[in-house]
């Protein structure tokens, strides 16, 4: 090759470059939460959403949801966090109506907001919603700044405190990031349902598309009460109760 | 009267001394960081209940007053005030000094200290932190280039031009940052809008508070003169601006008193909140802003440099101890998940928190870095005037 770079040049070839390293960058970090079947895309048209009837829900169910959440994906192990540092991506609750005194218990996970204030105010894009309606934390781009854990109104999202050593393959963590319940979301890419789901062997929990006329949560939620928490501060969750 | 400006000469043994304490303090707080980083922050008190903790407070501190710093040249330069003019250098450094420590401690006390290059490059202009970030850069730059056109005499035309953009840039970052609060609306603590206009009064007088016990010391070490016109001038306006403060912070809290979803929070900053509510009467209240105003307004202590600036020092503890309370305080309470019903297991209660030595360390790091910035650059560059006597920076003033 005769001709010298000249500085146009120069800049054509590295914008090519840089366009072509961010393309791929990107492709690597999204390949973490991406569908696993290319042909079936995360869309919008879809929106995964889960009925919790506390009804029909024992304690025991409950303490079953917990313990398959930490079985499926690894957190409750931890050996220096104490007390409240101990990561909880699902707890059991108990509340007491105040006029009537009638308690309730109810597992609380992430609510998978439509306008979740979680992502609204993350400043580096890591706290984000799927086409599908689950939130995730892209461990990549976490910086630990725990903004987000202020701003959610289900205390839903733990911060890890310490080095973690055998973790799920699946499911990478990591010391100084933020991490809450992901709807489990590989095995939903897979068609199956999330682990605490699972866990319940009855009607007490349905997991589905929302926007689904056939599917079992619609058809139910169109029959049945059901509430949000939090419900004044309109952010349209994707995690239902009925029975509260 | 031309002012001259002129280095301070720092060779003194107090210079040595000084700098070598505050450089035991940043080594120390580097230490810390290390080991908090190496461990993890379960050897901090934070939680996750507790998400930030006193390094927020220091940092948030220092942001707040490091905006308020400036407004002494934005005296001179937005409204003209000749007397402030002389102070306007001091008060540019001052202003980037207290940033440059608070952002110090911020970055540190990330998970992720190490993913900096991520903030400044994946920006969610929906978050108010992401308009921090560059709220904060631009803070530098135009602060700088506001400092380079007071040195530079062929530049002095512009300076007060950029004394405006410099004026409203600090106006939009202490908006920004009590907005950080101001916009959690699902924390009754915080969910409201006077949040930012109470963090800019809170700016007023922590900057100030800072630039006068700076200014007092700087003289007094290296032996200029000092008159009492500055100094009167500055501690008056100083209680003008605790007054202020005390005033936003009534209509805060009788504003959220009103709304029956706060009352819970608000009776346990106000009432029964133990360690809070103590901090807050004795602490905010009566030391942080009562004794000052009487320090400052008592007749008998006109013109009185120790008590001016023990009246500083008190106004900066009071503001610790209000963003103790603000930041600590507001997460401790817990959040209203469920109206019109009690939490009997699973959450609620009050969260506890003890902040560790490694923490408390970094926070204190933060002020460090600052006072030993100002200390080499006034060294360095000619930011003091040789003298600010009466007949020098006020010719009209009866002594």
């Amino acid at each position: 090759m005769s001709k010298t770079l000249n500085r146009r040049d120069f800049i054509k070839t590295s914008s090519a470059t840089t366009v072509g390293v961010a393309t791929i960058a990107s492709g690597i970090t999204l390949t973490t939460f991406a569908a696993n079947t290319s042909d079936n895309p995360v869309t919008s048209e879809k929106r995964w959403g889960m009925l919790i009837d506390t009804n029909k829900l024992t304690e025991a169910n409950i303490d079953g949801m917990v313990s398959a959440c930490q079985q499926e994906n690894g957190w409750g192990s931890e050996v220096h966090s104490t007390g409240d540092q101990k990561p909880t991506w699902v707890k059991k609750l108990k509340v007491q109506d105040k006029a009537t005194g009638k308690i309730t218990s109810l597992p609380l996970m992430c609510q998978h907001c439509e306008e979740p204030p979680c992502v609204d105010v993350c400043p580096t894009n890591a706290s984000m919603k799927r086409e599908d309606g689950i939130v995730l934390v892209d461990k990549h781009l976490c910086i630990g700044c725990r903004y987000c854990m202020m701003a959610c109104p289900y205390d839903a999202r733990s911060f890890v405190h310490e080095e973690l050593t055998d973790q799920r393959e699946h499911m990478p963590r990591g010391k100084g990031t933020v991490e809450s319940c992901t709807l489990c979301v590989h095995k939903v890419d897979n068609n199956e349902t999330p682990a605490c789901v699972a866990s319940v062997n009855s009607d007490a929990v349905i997991f589905g598309d929302l926007y689904d006329a056939n599917s079992n949560i619609n058809q139910t939620l169109k029959k049945v009460q059901s509430a949000q928490i939090r419900a004044d501060l309109d952010l349209n969750t994707g995690v239902r109760y009925s029975g509260i | 009267m031309n002012i001259r400006y002129e280095e301070t000469q720092g060779r003194s043994l107090g210079f040595y001394a000084l700098i070598s304490g505050l450089g035991i303090l940043i080594l120390a707080a580097l230490g810390a960081v290390y080991y908090m980083e190496h461990h993890g922050h379960y050897v901090t008190g934070m939680s996750n209940r507790i998400v930030w903790g006193i390094p927020h407070v220091f940092a948030l501190f220092l942001i707040v007053a490091a905006s308020g710093a400036l407004n002494v040249a934005s005296i001179a330069s937005v409204f003209h005030k000749k007397m402030y003019k002389p102070l306007s250098r001091l008060s540019g450094l001052v202003a980037l000094a207290l940033l440059a420590g608070g952002l110090m401690v911020l970055v540190l006390d990330l998970g992720r200290p190490d993913r900096l290059i991520i903030a400044m490059t994946e920006y969610n202009f929906k978050s108010i932190f992401a308009w921090n970030i560059i709220l904060y850069n631009g803070f530098f730059v135009i602060v700088a280039v506001y400092l380079w056109m007071m040195f530079e005499r062929r530049m002095n035309k512009f300076s007060s031009k950029a004394g405006l953009v410099a004026f409203s840039w600090r106006l939009i970052l202490t908006t920004g940052t009590g907005s950080i609060f101001g916009f959690l609306v699902a924390r009754q603590a915080y969910d409201a809008v006077i949040m930012a206009p109470m963090f800019i009064i809170m700016s007023f007088a922590f900057g100030l508070a800072f630039f006068i016990l700076i200014l007092m010391a700087s003289y007094k070490w290296t032996e200029r003169p000092l008159g009492d016109a500055v100094v009167d001038r500055l501690g008056n306006l100083l209680g003008v601006f605790v007054a202020a403060v005390m005033y936003f912070v009534v209509v805060k809290h009788l504003g959220s008193l009103y709304l029956a979803e706060n009352a819970g929070v608000e009776n346990f900053i106000l009432f029964d909140g133990g360690v809070y509510t103590q901090l807050f009467w004795y602490g905010q209240i009566i030391l942080g802003s009562l004794i000052p105003m009487a320090l400052i307004y008592h007749p008998a202590l006109k013109s009185n440099r120790s008590t001016l600036g023990l009246a500083s020092l008190l106004v900066l503890i009071g503001g610790v101890i209000q963003l103790y309370i603000i930041i600590i305080g507001g997460q401790a309470y817990p959040l209203e998940m469920f109206p019109g019903k009690e939490i009997l297991e699973g959450y609620g209660g009050i969260a506890t928190y003890t902040p560790s030595l490694p923490e408390t360390i970094l926070g204190v790091g933060g002020i460090a870095v600052a006072l030993i910035a100002i200390t080499f650059l006034v060294k360095i560059l000619p930011f003091l005037p040789e003298s600010l006597a009466n007949e020098v920076a006020d010719p009209h003033h009866k002594g």
